[in-house]
This record gives C-alpha cells, sequence and structure tokens, in this order.
C-alpha cells in the first residue's frame, strides 16, 4: 500500500483576521502613497525629479533590493543549505560594494534616466543601446517572475488564496502605484515597504533567538549559543551531515562561481543601478550608498542567524511528531492512535480500494499532529495545504520521522517533505509567536516582494517606453504623450510578471540566482569599462554583451530543458557533462554560477575587440573624463 | 524640460590655459580616486574570496564564540566588512573630492 498522504483540513486559522488586516492596511498606505505622489512628467516618472534624500534612497534602495527572495526565500535556502547558503550572503551583499565603489557615483554624475542611455550614449550606438535595453528587460522579467510567486505564496498560505488569484491582487496593487506614481510613487512605498519588511523579518527573529538561546540578538546568539553544536549533533543522528561543514551542497568551485555571479550579477542589476539616478549629487549617491548597505545587512547579518536556529527548532518540533487522531470524511469515523490504529488502516484502506474501483477522488482523511512534547501541530496541517509541507506516514507507524533514509550521495530524505520557501514564514507559528507577528511576516514578504517587483517593473518600463518606443518609433512625442506611453508598458510588464509568476521556471531563489547570472554577463563589463576604460569602444563592448549573454542564456537553457519546454524530462546538458567537470574536484559549473563565465568572456572579448579596433571619438572621451568628476552632477539633471 | 537629445552633458572649459589645468587636476583626482578603490577592493576580495570561500575549512579550526572562524565569516563577518568598506569609500572620497576641490 502507498504512503499515507497526510492532509489535513484545519478549522480556522487565529491569525486569518490579523492578516486580512494588516495586509489589508499595508495596501492602502501603498494605494494611498502611489496616490499622493503621483507624477506629471517624465523626470518625475523616471527619475523622481532627482531629489530624493539620500537617506530614504538608502531605505528605497534596500527594499528595492531585498525581494521576495531575501525575505521568503534566503533564510530557507540557507537553513538547508547551512555553511554553502553564504553565497547568497556573500553574494548580494558583496556585490553591492561594487555597485558602490565603482558603478553607482559615475553613473549618477551621467546623470540620465536608464542604464541603456548610459551604455547609448558611452558607447555612441544605437545599437549598444538596443541591446542594453533588452537585456534590462530580459534580466528583469525573469526576476519579477520570482517575486510574484512570492506575492502567490503569501496569498495561498496566510489568506487562503488561490496562488494565481494572489498574484492578481498583487499585479493590481503593484501596477497601480508604479502606474500613478512612476518613480516617485515607487520611492517613497518602497520607503515604507522597507520599515515594514525589516520590522517583519527582525521580530519574529529575536523572538526565535530569545526562546533558543536566551540572547535576543540573534546576530549575537548565533555565535554565542550551544545551537550550532546542537543543529550539527541532530543532523548527524538524523543521518545527514553537519550544518556547519563547507561545500556540502555546491563544491568549492561553484561556491566560487555562484557567489561571484551574484555580485557581479547585484552591480550590474538595472533596477538597483536606477535608484541612484533619484539623488541630488554624487556625494548624496555615495552616502545612499552607505545607508542602503546599513539597511541591507540589518536583514542579512539575521538571516544566517535564523536560518540555522529555525532549521533546529523545526526539527525539534516535528520529528517525531504523533498522530493522535484520524477522522475519515466518508464515514464520519474518529478514530484515537495508537489504540485505534489498526483500524482505522483497515477502513481507510477498503475505502482506498472502492475508491480506486470506482475510479472515484480518495476519501479525505484527516489528522491531528502533537509534537513529542505534546501540544498540538496546528500549523503542520496548515502548510500542508500549500504543498509546501508534505507529510508521509512511510512506514505506518503512526509517528513522522525526519531520518534521513536516502543513500549516500542522494538528497536527504525523510517522512517530511518541507519546502525552504515555507522556513521565514512559518517561524512565528512553529516559534508560538501571537497571530499579529504571524500577520506581520505575511505583510512583510508581499512589501519585500512588492517593492522590488515595482521597480523592475519601472525598468521594463522605461526599457520598452523611454529606451525603445518614444526613441525610435515615436520620437516627436509630447511629454504628456510619452509619459502614457510608459503607463501602458509598466501595465504590460505587470501582465508578463503576473504570466511567469503563476507558471514560474524554478522555485523562487534559483530563479532569481538565474537573473543574476544574466545581468553579470551582460551589463556589468560594459558599465564597468565605459567608466574605467577610455579605450573600450562600440564594437567591443556590443559584441561582448551579445557573447556574454548568449553563451549564459544557451548555457542555463541547456541544463534546465527539462523545466522549460514541455515534453522534455531530461535536461540536454547532464549534470556530469557541465562545464569544467573533473576539472576541479568532481562538479562542474552550474547554471547559476555559469554568469560568472559569461562574464569573463564579455570581458575578454570586449577588450581584445576594443584594442584591435580605432579607439572611441574624441567627444566619448570627453564623456568618459567627465563621468570620473563629481562636480556638476546638478547641472547634467537639468538637460 | 526634454530628453529628446542625446545625452551629452559634458561641457568643455572654455579658455586653453582653464582646460589644461583642468586636465592634469582631473586626472591626479583619478589617480587619487582608483587608489582608494583599488585599496578598498583587494580587502573585498580577501575578506570574500580568500577568507571565506577558498580557506574556509582552514579558518574553521579557529573557534569563534562556539562556531567555527570561517563560517561566522563568510555568513556574517563578511557582511559587516562591506558595510565598513562602502562607509569608508564615502568618507574617504569626501577628503578626496575636497582636496582637489571636485566636490558640488
Amino acid at each position: 500500500m502507498d504512503a499515507l498522504i497526510l492532509l489535513a483540513e484545519a478549522g480556522t486559522d487565529p491569525a486569518r483576521a490579523w492578516t486580512w488586516t494588516l495586509v489589508g492596511l499595508t495596501f492602502a498606505l501603498y494605494l494611498f502613497i502611489g496616490w499622493r505622489s503621483r507624477v506629471r512628467d517624465s523626470a518625475g516618472f523616471y527619475v523622481a525629479g532627482q531629489g530624493v534624500p539620500a537617506i530614504a534612497n538608502g531605505a528605497a534602495t534596500a527594499a528595492d533590493w531585498m525581494s521576495a527572495a531575501s525575505f521568503i526565500g534566503m533564510a530557507g535556502l540557507i537553513s538547508f543549505m547551512g555553511s554553502d547558503g553564504s553565497v547568497y550572503l556573500m553574494g548580494w551583499t558583496g556585490g553591492y560594494v561594487l555597485l558602490a565603489l565603482l558603478l553607482a557615483p559615475y553613473l549618477r554624475k551621467f546623470g540620465h534616466y536608464t542604464v541603456p542611455d548610459f551604455i547609448g550614449a558611452r558607447y555612441y550606438s544605437e545599437t549598444a543601446r538596443i541591446v542594453a535595453a533588452v537585456c534590462a528587460i530580459f534580466v528583469s522579467i525573469t526576476y519579477v517572475a520570482g517575486q510574484m510567486k512570492g506575492v502567490g505564496i503569501v496569498f495561498s498560505r496566510f489568506l487562503e488564496v488561490e496562488l494565481m488569484y494572489g498574484v492578481i491582487i498583487g499585479m493590481v496593487i503593484v501596477g497601480f502605484f508604479a502606474v500613478v506614481g512612476g518613480m516617485k510613487g515607487i520611492t517613497w512605498t518602497q520607503v515604507v515597504q522597507y520599515f515594514i519588511l525589516i520590522l517583519a523579518f527582525i521580530i519574529p527573529s529575536v523572538a526565535l533567538s530569545s526562546m533558543l538561546t536566551e540572547n535576543p540578538v540573534p546576530q549575537v546568539g548565533f555565535i554565542f549559543s550551544d545551537i550550532g553544536d546542537k543543529l550539527n549533533n541532530v543532523l548527524v543522528e538524523l543521518g545527514e551531515k553537519e550544518y556547519t561543514q563547507p561545500f556540502r551542497n555546491f563544491s568549492q568551485l561553484n561556491v566560487f562561481c555562484i557567489t561571484a555571479a551574484l555580485m557581479f550579477g547585484t552591480a550590474g542589476l538595472p533596477h538597483v543601478i536606477v535608484r541612484f539616478y533619484t539623488v541630488k549629487d554624487v556625494r548624496a549617491a555615495r552616502y545612499s550608498a552607505v545607508w542602503a548597505i546599513i539597511f541591507i545587512a540589518i536583514l542579512y547579518t539575521t538571516a544566517p542567524a535564523l536560518g540555522m536556529f529555525a532549521r533546529y527548532n523545526l526539527i525539534k518540533r516535528l520529528h517525531e511528531s504523533q498522530i493522535t487522531q484520524v477522522w475519515i470524511e466518508a464515514s464520519d469515523q474518529t478514530f484515537v492512535y495508537p489504540e485505534g490504529k489498526a483500524e482505522a488502516d483497515s477502513t481507510i484502506a477498503n475505502l482506498r480500494s472502492t475508491a480506486d474501483a470506482n475510479d472515484s477522488a480518495m476519501p479525505k482523511i484527516v489528522y491531528t499532529l502533537t509534537s513529542s512534547e505534546g501540544d498540538q501541530l496546528d500549523w503542520a496541517l496548515q502548510w500542508q495545504k500549500t504543498g509546501l509541507l508534505k507529510l508521509y506516514d512511510t512506514d505506518q507507524n503512526g509517528s513522522i520521522s525526519l531520518m534521513n533514509t536516502a543513500g549516500e550521495g542522494e538528497p536527504p530524505k525523510s517522512e517530511a517533505i518541507i519546502d525552504r520557501d515555507m522556513i521565514v514564514l512559518s517561524t512565528p507559528e512553529i516559534a508560538q509567536l501571537p497571530p499579529w507577528v504571524i500577520a506581520l511576516v505575511a505583510a512583510g514578504g508581499l512589501a519585500a516582494a512588492l517593492s522590488t517587483a515595482a521597480g523592475l517593473l519601472l525598468v521594463i518600463s522605461s526599457s520598452l517606453a523611454h529606451d525603445l518606443y518614444i526613441r525610435y518609433c515615436w520620437p516627436d512625442a509630447t511629454e504628456a504623450e510619452r509619459l502614457r506611453v510608459g503607463r501602458i508598458a509598466i501595465l504590460a510588464g505587470v501582465l508578463v510578471a503576473g504570466y511567469f509568476g503563476v507558471n514560474p521556471p524554478g522555485f523562487v531563489g534559483e530563479v532569481v540566482a538565474f537573473a543574476f547570472g544574466l545581468a553579470a554577463a551582460s551589463f556589468f563589463p560594459a558599465i564597468f569599462l565605459g567608466i574605467f576604460s577610455k579605450r573600450t569602444n562600440r564594437i567591443g563592448a556590443t559584441s561582448g554583451m551579445i557573447v556574454g549573454l548568449i553563451f549564459t542564456l544557451v548555457y542555463i537553457f541547456l541544463c534546465t530543458t527539462d523545466k522549460l519546454v514541455p515534453l522534455i524530462d531530461e535536461p540536454w546538458l547532464a549534470k556530469e557533462n557541465y562545464l569544467l567537470a573533473g576539472w576541479f574536484g568532481k562538479e562542474g559549473i552550474s547554471p547559476q554560477g555559469i554568469g560568472t563565465v559569461g562574464m569573463v568572456l564579455n570581458f575578454i572579448v570586449t577588450l581584445s575587440i576594443s584594442s584591435v579596433t580605432s579607439p572611441p571619438p574624441q567627444e566619448v572621451i570627453d564623456l568618459v573624463e567627465d563621468v570620473r568628476l563629481p562636480s556638476g552632477a546638478g547641472k547634467a539633471a537639468e538637460h | 524640460m526634454s530628453e529628446t537629445n542625446p545625452p551629452g552633458p559634458f561641457k568643455p572649459p572654455t579658455s586653453k590655459s582653464e582646460q589644461k589645468r583642468s586636465s592634469t587636476r582631473s586626472s591626479t583626482y583619478w589617480a587619487a580616486n582608483l587608489k582608494v578603490v583599488g585599496i578598498l577592493l583587494t580587502i573585498w576580495f580577501l575578506v570574500a574570496f580568500v577568507g571565506s570561500i577558498f580557506s574556509i575549512e582552514w579558518l574553521n579550526q579557529f573557534r569563534f564564540g562556539t562556531i567555527g572562524f570561517g563560517f561566522w565569516l563568510a555568513q556574517q563577518g563578511s557582511i559587516f566588512v562591506f558595510v565598513l568598506l562602502v562607509l569608508i569609500y564615502a568618507l574617504w572620497m569626501d577628503r578626496i573630492d575636497r582636496q582637489y576641490d571636485v566636490g558640488e
């Protein structure tokens, strides 16, 4: 007989009323801010009129930056990856250093609306501008899909709304404040969203830290408590590897490649770069980078602590939890475990065989789960409904064991299949925090997803409308017409994002990791060399971007063919044939890390082609010299 | 407010002598800037790649609190260093901007 899939039909969730209220209030606030800061010209629409104070821009950048993946996905990923989770922690923050030191001040000095504007002017080429705009659209769409899926997860778990409708609600909200308020609306909503998401992340982490380590500061509890050792021991007992042991998920080569791809990709992400156009001058760009990384670090140094604590807590609560009661809907019978187990089993088996014979639906069976400490685990039943938690009583002993039953070298497998996206969102429930904290976490997850989605939609809109459509198809459009085209483009972006939110190519973290690889392989070298090398010319940069982007795209496509193309079950490039497989250890470069190789190719192609072709014209060299000096940024804005 | 013209914000200095003076000043300013960026990014590379990836296993033999130092550096310590790097950059560049009188 098959393993029992424990399905739950839980009663009303006490946190739901709180969640509706908080989510409703925050959404109303976003809409209000969007309406208050509605804009009437393109400068307001694309760069918020360039008058945003450094600290506000810092908070907005942090919210823009920290996506659904940072909030919902990252701590969960770390939780399951242990030491190797550092690729995300360092990748996303380390890339920020590159952005702050190598790109942001100079791009602010340049002072125009979009990254393609810079590429187009620096490489005196319409082709380069178009390539950059297409890259921006591509990277942003990949990234925004992850945000929309995050919105869907929050809605489906906390508000019992189907994933698709959740995505649609998210689309309407984000569409409204982005269309009406443009960059100005987005900026001020992001400032508010930062504070909501950071509170929502910190409060449960502090509570969990106090509960497990008796130290309320997670960063301190992380270092000075015994949780690390305890977790290592528990995992070894369960037949898994130690939490703090490096390179158990990725080889050293892949840790390096993925970290680098995330770093250089972060630095090249157009929606984050564009935030630096909104401040007054170069100095304000530098200080808004300082504020942003401080705001980001608050979450990013908490995440590894939360990941470790949550993993330990989850195992402790779920492992050896007992099924204490079973209710069978078809016959309306209730059995108490373990006494009534034999009887319940035979009734279920009976019902199943008749269900099979009549080809009708399986009988609905409701379980009550009790932890090894004797309290009821209603959250576990709630989470099963989202599909993020699956419990199987494989050995039919009425107890859920987290013991790893997978063979050597296989991914761990036990009676509980836990999706990593559930870790952060479920922490307050598992730690038995009050319902308003659960609601706050839901609102925080939505704030993180919506703030990033809004920033991305603006980039998609500005690339489609400002860089492509207006420039090439309608150059004599009036100010009002430009604004209208920008708004229509945002709407188009929302629809595409929604589609990918409902049909996402992989889990949240993975989707985002690909977007970073693509940005690293296309944008970073072009912008960096555009500022730091006067010799880099049009043909070099354009070919570099094309080679980097196509190489990375094709590699990702070959490795994920099974997920992208229907009817294909195996990826066209198998794991054992990954690039450099067998060179530094067994494992080759995974698709998440391939952006690093794409970037190196981009640099090689750009530099070598530039060196054998004619140097850029004098006015471009003058432009580069001008961009290198901070003075005069204010004037450039009033072009 | 118009955006039809392709971006070209550079306005060349007016007189010949001004142009020459301004160009030496800007090239020494740029050299100073490159030095700052070079130093800070060297630290960035040492902490992120050398410390947290290439030698994490070796660093893990040292304990920091109750966890391995390499593990801590990779998951938390590096981020604190990154914050400091960005802060030092802003402060240092302020000084250099004043020194060369190129700020706003």
